[in-house]
């Protein structure tokens, strides 16, 4: 294989890795500050896809599409945390069949308003083109999405390391109830967290749509590559979920072109061991 | 050092029931049982004493293996049980109850009872019977319901009994399975007055060839039940000996009467 | 009230019984969509009831129960396909080796998975039913990857033609009544009865002498057996076997059956798996909206009745007792003490 092979997959696997570290992060510190396993969060980036398809037809934005999708779903996932998921507690199981029933409901909305055709988003056409160096041709879409996860990604670092609300819901990752006790209102954090999350699924939906498409399904074939990220990274950990991203999208890539066969046994295996080895992920906290 | 006063207990059996040696916790840095070495006798009756955080309910947990201990021994009649699982220590005759209840909420109370008989009996594992076609079993629950008279709600759900009932429950869960050395973690916690009287009556009737150690914050339960009580301070043992002498110590006053 | 305990259960049962017997009267008697729906309903609920065993009795909810379903089912169809194997009487050692192959998947992921609970314990589970969904979308050679194995034809015991519906479905009812007795026996006998302690109070039944996560490990391995069970069985029903069978949303799916049928009582995952079936066969051939039904049925049943439909005259019966006589339970405390 030459060097060419490697250096290609390499940057197709970053930038898929990029995709799911949007889509990953925001599970990852749901989850974090919740313990809610979120099963609608393949819905958000589905219906994040739709929601700029949509603004795209009647706009012709791209650049517009992005926000106002985010923001819808975004706010959509803030609804259903305060009506649905707030009243129902700490139950974990009951708590995920809500997200699933939810899904469920998020995906005949889906059929419903978009019918059951498959999309693609079409990017600006500075975006389509592609570059080439060294005798390979990298698109510049591709390079478009690393870039977009390094500035969302800079940007929830800092945002939880150096301001007064990223320090709240670290200290609600580490121990919710310590955090009540000291004053900090989880109940908002947890609104915030869980907005913020359907937040970046719908922009990873509208990035992705030009790249993955938008089609009925997308939603659960891609949620259990976000459990991957945020199993392998440990949850509740932006940073873990950077690296699982990262190792999720490579894997996905080299098996898929190296051993095809078992290809996504070799993504899901690891991440059932590791759950089973350290329960917390590979860089969770106890 | 712990000088063990057991009058009663050497005539019978040269072995101790339990035996701790130099047993010690600590999560993290914080040490939470430091070098415990204590015996206790079949027919033993004592009490650990010691204000909240002396590390008494870690010890039971150690003794009992639900956490693994930091460094030391446990022995039960003579074997190093130090490495083994609970279900493992408990098949050797060891019981216990909790201080905060563990009990089946959402199980009547007969089926509380028949789960814990059924503990240490091989046919745990049938799955191809009833368990209502085990009459012996059911014989045996109905004893012990009537001896602490619950046999007008043995088809109440746990979680709809009062605090008190669940209290003498959980000792009645624990005397299920024939134990010969019982660990009572505040049997009286929570009990008013009265109910903490029936609850060391209740105890002092129990079989005289079993060896309690008790828990306890209810010095009147302690005086009634045990013959012989050590303090627990800051995880590590203080002191040991006969009730009376115990009551007159300064130092015990000192740490933790004086604080009641 | 032993006696009130006795004779409701005496009832339950009867219900039951009769139900079944309502059943296998008029399923035959309807027309052929009619059977093959049920059919599909009592074939998957088989492993809905397998599930039910670790939700509802051990209290460990498994995001992965298809893939024993799949392991069975792929068996089955590679069997038939590839080897002519399973075709004629040669069908009864085909259910034996779906039972062996769901149990052995079982207790090697239950190696993994035991030791966790709770949230961990889902996620643990969903990895690995991916785990197997990606070999068989994969694995092109063996499974026909997306594409899936038709079988063409069903077994033939001499005159019997499986491909006569109502044979097929007797077939199926029959396997399903004794899967719904084995079960039912085991989650009655001592064992069974462990585990409801092991879901109450795991702490507990260790220090009673109970080894917990050999308990836990054995009723996975039972679990994953009668998935395979239910997927030999569903192989044939529908003909066809593909990753759509493994898909996370078919675990999910088998999850929400037993949940809006009522964790803990076995039919309660029948009755939901026949809600289910009905809703999303019968219902979407009459109206384009029906997910909707089936979502809301779901978010209701999450929020209103965590007990799910099974639940629902025991929580008549509470209010009514509620209402009836408030001042019972303080005349028995008392008592306790006196």
């Amino acid at each position: 294989m030459s060097m060419q092979f490697w250096v290609v997959q390499a940057f197709n696997g970053l930038s898929y890795g990029a995709l799911l570290f949007l889509l990953g992060s925001g599970l990852s510190l749901i989850f974090g500050v919740m313990r809610i396993v979120n099963l609608s969060h393949g819905s958000y980036f589905l219906l994040g896809g739709y929601v700029a398809l949509s603004v795209i037809w009647t706009t012709g934005s791209w650049v517009l599409a992005i926000p106002v999708a985010a923001l819808a779903i975004a706010f959509i996932g803030l609804l259903m945390e305060r009506i649905f998921l707030r009243p129902l507690g700490f139950d974990p199981l009951r708590q995920v069949l809500l997200t699933v029933g939810f899904a469920f409901l998020f995906q005949q909305a889906a059929l419903d308003i978009w019918s059951g055709n498959n999309f693609d988003i079409t990017p600006p056409a500075a975006l389509t083109r592609s570059v080439e160096a060294g005798g390979m041709y990298f698109p510049l879409y591709r390079a478009f999405m690393i870039a977009t996860a390094l500035v969302i990604g800079l940007g929830l670092w800092l945002a939880m390391e150096k301001t007064r609300i990223g320090a709240a819901v670290r200290a609600t990752v580490d121990d919710a109830q310590m955090a009540r006790g000291v004053g900090i209102d989880t109940s908002r954090i947890s609104m915030f967290i869980f907005a913020l999350g359907a937040f970046l699924a719908a922009l990873g939906g509208v990035i992705g749509g030009g790249f993955l498409g938008v089609y009925p399904g997308l939603d659960f074939e891609i949620l259990p590559l976000a459990f991957a990220v945020v199993i392998i990274g440990g949850m509740g950990s932006l940073g873990g979920a950077a690296i699982g991203a990262l190792m999720v999208g490579l894997a996905d890539n080299f098996g898929k072109a190296l051993f095809p066969e078992v290809s996504y046994f070799t993504l899901y295996a690891p991440m059932a061991l590791i759950l089973a080895i350290k329960p917390t992920g590979l860089f969770g906290r106890e | 050092m712990a000088t063990d006063a057991t009058p009663n207990a050497s005539s019978e059996s040269a072995l101790p029931a339990l035996e701790l040696k130099g047993l010690s916790k600590s999560f993290g840095g914080l040490h939470a049982v430091r070098g415990v070495t204590f015996k206790l006798m079949p027919g033993d009756r004592k009490a650990i004493i010691g204000p909240n955080g002396a590390g008494k309910t870690t010890l039971f947990n150690l003794i009992t293996g639900i956490f693994p201990s930091s460094s030391g021994q446990v022995l039960l009649y003579g074997r190093d049980v130090t490495a083994w699982s609970s279900h493992r220590r408990t098949a050797l005759g060891m019981a216990r109850t909790f201080q905060v209840t563990h009990l089946f909420p959402k199980l009547t109370v007969l089926d509380n009872v028949l789960l814990a008989i059924k503990g240490l009996r091989p046919s745990k594992y049938v799955m191809w019977r009833f368990m209502s076609s085990y009459p012996d079993v059911y014989e045996k629950a109905h004893g012990l319901l009537e001896r602490a008279q619950f046999m007008d709600r043995k088809d109440t759900e746990v979680r709809f009994l009062s605090h008190g009932e669940q209290r003498q429950l959980e000792i009645v869960l624990g005397l299920a399975s024939d134990p010969k050395i019982l660990l009572l973690d505040e049997p009286a916690a929570g009990l008013s007055s009265g109910e903490s009287v029936e609850m060391s009556e209740f105890l002092q009737g129990l079989d005289p060839k079993l060896a309690i150690l008790l828990i306890e914050h209810d010095m009147d339960v302690v005086f009634d039940v045990a013959s012989n009580i050590s303090v627990l301070h800051f995880g590590e043992m203080l002191e040991s000996g006969p009730a009376e002498q115990i009551r007159q110590s300064a130092k015990v006053r000192e740490i933790y009467l004086g604080t009641e | 009230m032993s006696e009130r305990a006795m004779t409701s259960n005496q009832t339950k049962i009867l219900a039951v019984l009769a139900a079944l017997v309502a059943v296998a009267i008029v399923v035959p008697n309807t027309n052929s969509f009619l059977i093959l729906l049920a059919t599909r309903a009592l074939a998957f609920s088989i492993l809905v009831m397998s599930l039910d065993i670790l939700l509802g009795y051990t209290g460990l909810a498994s995001l992965g129960q298809a893939a024993y379903l799949g392991v069975g089912a792929y068996l089955t169809a590679i069997l038939a396909t590839k080897y002519q194997f399973g075709l004629g009487y040669d069908f009864w050692l085909v259910l034996l080796f779906g039972i062996m192959v769901g149990g052995a998947l079982a207790a090697v992921f239950g190696l993994l998975a035991i030791r966790a609970s709770g949230v961990y314990f889902l996620m643990i589970t969903l990895a690995l039913g991916q785990c197997v969904w990606g070999l068989a979308y994969r694995w092109n050679s063996l499974t026909g990857g997306d594409n899936g194995i038709n079988l063409r034809q069903r077994p033939k015991f001499g005159a019997i033609d499986l491909s006569n519906e109502v044979a097929f479905f007797f077939l199926v009812f029959v396997i399903f009544c004794i899967s719904l007795g084995l079960m039912y026996t085991l989650v009655r006998s001592p064992f069974g009865r462990s585990l409801a302690g092991i879901r109450e109070r795991e702490l507990r039944m260790k220090i009673l002498g109970y080894n917990t996560w050999l308990h836990k490990y054995i009723a996975f391995i039972i679990a994953g057996a009668f998935g395979g069970l239910s997927g030999v069985l569903w192989a044939h029903t529908a003909g066809i076997v593909s990753p759509i069978n493994i898909e996370l949303t078919n675990s999910v799916d088998a999850l929400l059956m037993a949940v809006l049928g009522g964790a803990g009582t076995l039919v309660g995952g029948v009755i939901g798996s026949f809600i289910v079936f009905g809703l999303r066969e019968y219902l979407s051939t009459l109206v384009p909206w029906w997910q909707y039904v089936l979502g809301i049925i779901y978010v209701l049943t999450i929020l209103f009745l965590p007990t799910g439909l099974m639940g629902i005259p025991e929580r008549i019966r509470q209010r009514r007792a509620r209402n009836g006589n408030a001042g019972k339970p303080k005349q028995l405390a008392p008592a306790a003490t006196s």
